[in-house]
């Protein structure tokens, strides 16, 4: 046996050993479910989540390709191969969702100090600590480099003043990582820093905001005379611009990954919603016009999917292809809702009471939730100039 | 499936590229429209492309073919699609190797496909009877005389047909018009008597006929495959020439989109590049996905033919809706922000707006597919 086929039944017996009954396939129906965010406020519905978390963490196989020294698995493509393999077999859940994970661990591995990665890593790894992202502000959307949150030098810290919008899950979240202004004399994307700051410091308070969806995944973070140690400057002082664009690669590739696989696995098609509520006709949706939208809505889906599947293929792309991946992935999202429910007509838009189920009332907020989807992470407008000036390199106006 | 290609692959693709930007830029295009010339392609071209093998990559080796597999064929047609270079390719190297391969007889085998590869016979195929494609119907008669065969009907749009050697002809031998189970192939000489040949005069200036047949008297021998052999053994010769077809579309998109993008940035109006205009920007961005999209679609197709899935009618299908549409999208926006020298003869980008829309309607327009595609797929 070779070390992949050894490293293999390694993995089976783990598993085997270690994931919960109620945390793969064929755990009973009543189990319940928890999104596993980790943190230090996080509470569990079920304390097999908890449990399986604490043994992934352990492992580091939450971010498998992290050398073991920062808490990860230490493991090469073929073993995180074989283990993604190994826990889709027994249809494990994902022990931990994080944008530690998505956004800030690839980050600091690439801009981090050794200091910053033996005392983030293992914490964003383990699930202990829940990170969210301060970017965007009232003023300044899209024009992000226009930001004004100040983190003024005393010396010995920074003192942060300021308010960030639009904070995901901030209310939930133990730390955040956020832009700031250190240089305001510099040019805007000159003046810019990336910075850690625990939220428990004194001065830092969070407020949600209720979406039209009805639901408040996001915030406003305010800081208010906030100190936070010099410690926490993540790269260069006034050098956070290209740390900041970085990182939103990171995000677009997961809005855009996460938008489409959530709705290709999810039994709430457009075509089953379509049967559904304008019947069948030997096999096809009765009504022509609706079905003929469906078909093209279809098609592009799979060459959209295609399209993941090649630029995988080819071995990862540079930035550009990212925003084409955000603009059509939440384009194509939004289109996937309308469509949903216009076939649902009526049910389509239940907001509450008991004359509906809970997959049409969920189908209401999650059809309002995708409008913010071509918003967050770049609008899609910021997205077409990204390939306008960087595939195209059309001249600037 | 993986959607990237080999080096092999990757090295006929740069092969043509050079071959047609050498030897047949637009200008080539052109002045075939503008000859008395009835052919439409250029001869000395033709042997050019055989003798680097273009003609036998879908042939057996032991029929003086490469055998390279379609994909290999596909992004020479795609090189070819970027200067609109007109060429028996695809209805010889394609439609006629495919067919000859997949059901000829030893003999037809013997016969004929060695030729195609040497480049001595060209063939077409003989299906559409009406304005849009549909091989579920066939008025198109071949009825049993002795040992032969009596033909009678009338075939349209026949690609190459103004100048092909053999065609391929699909009858019906049994049943009545839509029974796709009673359909046959027939190898007919285009010099058979009281066979008419109606050159047309489309669009994209290429080669095109009407064919009508009056007691035309065929060989019994010259059935290719089995009667009755029915409508799915076709559409695998359709299938693999809707896939070849696709990758030409979308060269031709890439090329007007390319072409489109660097007037965009020469063309000044204001004092400034009309490329630095968000309006226009955006709109090229857009454009960009779409043809993004469309590479991953015909690539997957491609890919499926090599390997046999039996997901090839749908994804061929998906290829072939889907490069039309975004050839309507590049083709209109190419002209539109030429402004006023888009619509003029004298430019080249017309040329690329013809062909995109006769292209479409070869082998069944996007909308054919759209209903196929979900009809495969149960929607």
């Amino acid at each position: 046996m070779n070390d992949l086929e050894n490293f293999r039944v390694e993995v089976k017996d783990w598993l085997d050993k270690n994931c919960p009954s109620t945390m793969r396939a064929g755990a009973p129906a009543d189990t319940p479910i928890d999104e596993v965010w980790g943190g230090r406020k996080a509470v569990y519905k079920n304390p097999d989540s908890k449990l399986w978390l604490d043994r992934m963490g352990e492992k580091g196989w939450t971010m498998p390709t992290v050398p073991k020294e920062y808490g990860g698995g230490g493991l090469n493509k073929e073993e995180v191969k074989i283990l993604n393999e190994e826990m889709f077999a027994i249809g494990a859940r994902a022990p931990l969702l994080s944008f530690g994970i998505w956004m800030l661990a690839p980050v600091l591995l690439e801009y981090g100090n050794e200091a910053q990665k033996r005392e983030h890593l293992p914490k964003i790894i383990k699930g202990e600590i829940r990170w969210c992202q301060g970017y965007s502000e009232p003023g300044s959307g899209s024009d992000l480099a226009s930001l004004a949150t100040k983190a003024e030098d005393m010396g010995d810290h920074f003192l942060v003043n300021g308010q960030k919008v639009w904070t995901s899950y901030a209310d939930k979240a133990d730390w955040i990582f956020a832009l700031v202004r250190t240089g305001p004399k510099e040019p805007k994307h000159n003046g810019i820093s990336f910075l850690l700051i625990d939220m428990e410091n004194p001065g830092v308070s969070t407020k949600p905001i209720t979406l039209i969806s009805g639901k408040s995944p996001f915030c406003e973070t305010f800081f208010d005379n906030v100190e936070v140690p010099k410690e926490n400057l993540v790269g260069e002082l006034n050098a956070g611009w290209t740390i900041a664009k970085k990182l939103l690669q990171h995000e677009r590739k997961f809005i855009s990954n996460f938008g489409l696989a959530a709705g290709m696995g999810s039994k709430k098609d457009v075509v089953s919603l379509a049967k559904k509520h304008f019947g069948e006709d030997e096999g096809k949706i009765s009504n022509p016009i609706f079905r003929s939208k469906v078909i093209d809505h279809k098609m592009k889906e799979h060459a959209f999917g295609l399209t993941l599947q090649r630029a995988a293929d080819e071995g990862g792309k540079a930035s550009a292809v990212a925003s084409m991946f955000k603009y059509y992935g939440t384009e194509h999202n939004k289109r996937r809702h309308e469509l949903m429910v216009a076939a649902s007509g009526v049910n389509g838009l239940a907001w509450d009471g008991n004359e509906f189920d809970d997959s049409e009332k969920n189908l209401t907020r999650a059809w309002l939730r995708t409008k913010g989807n071509s918003i967050e992470g770049g609008t899609s407008e910021v997205q077409l100039n990204v390939i306008s000036k960087r595939v195209l390199e059309l001249p600037s106006g | 499936m993986k959607l990237t290609l080999n080096e092999e692959q990757n090295y006929l693709k740069e092969t043509a590229l050079s071959f047609v930007s050498e030897k047949t830029p637009v200008s080539h295009l052109r002045q075939l429209r503008d000859s008395d010339d009835q052919l439409r392609w250029d001869k000395d071209i033709w042997s050019e492309m055989v003798k680097l093998g273009w003609s036998g990559i879908l042939i057996p080796e032991e029929y003086g073919g490469s055998n390279f597999g379609l994909t290999g064929m596909s992004v020479i047609l795609q090189e070819c699609g970027k200067t609109l270079t007109p060429s028996p390719l695809f209805a010889t190297g394609v439609l006629g190797a495919t067919a000859l391969t997949k059901f000829g007889s030893e003999e037809q085998k013997q016969k004929y496909l060695s030729k195609i590869a040497s480049g001595e016979l060209t063939t077409a195929l003989a299906i559409d009877e009406n304005s849009h494609h549909n091989p579920n119907i066939c008025e198109l008669k071949a009825i049993k005389d002795g040992s032969n065969y009596l033909l009678n009907g009338k075939k349209i749009f026949v690609v190459d047909g103004a100048s092909a050697d053999i065609i391929i002809v699909v009858a019906r031998t049994s049943g009545e018009d839509d029974d796709v189970g009673g359909l046959s192939m027939f190898l007919v000489e285009s010099d058979s008597s009281n066979l008419k040949t109606v050159k047309l005069d489309m669009a994209d200036s290429r080669n095109y006929a009407n064919i009508t047949f009056d007691n035309v008297s065929v060989d019994e021998k010259m059935i290719l495959g089995e009667i009755d052999i029915g409508l799915e053994p076709i559409n695998e010769i359709l299938d693999v020439g809707r896939i070849a077809l696709s990758a030409e579309m979308l060269g031709s998109c890439e090329k007007a989109f390319e072409i489109t993008i660097e007037y965009l940035k020469e063309r000044k109006q204001f004092g400034v590049p009309i490329g630095s205009f968000q309006a226009l920007q955006h709109r090229a961005a857009e454009m960009f996905c779409e043809i993004e999209l469309t590479k991953s679609a015909v690539m997957a197709a491609m890919q499926g033919a090599e390997e046999n899935s039996n997901d090839l009618q749908r994804l061929s299908s998906l290829a072939k809706s889907i490069v039309g549409e975004t050839s309507h999208l590049v083709s209109n926006e190419a002209v539109q922000m030429h402004g006023g020298i888009g619509v003029t003869d004298e430019y080249d980008i017309g040329f690329y707006l013809k062909r995109a829309r006769v292209a479409e309607t070869i082998l069944g327009n996007s909308t054919f597919h759209q209903e196929r595609y979900a009809n495969l797929t149960g929607f």
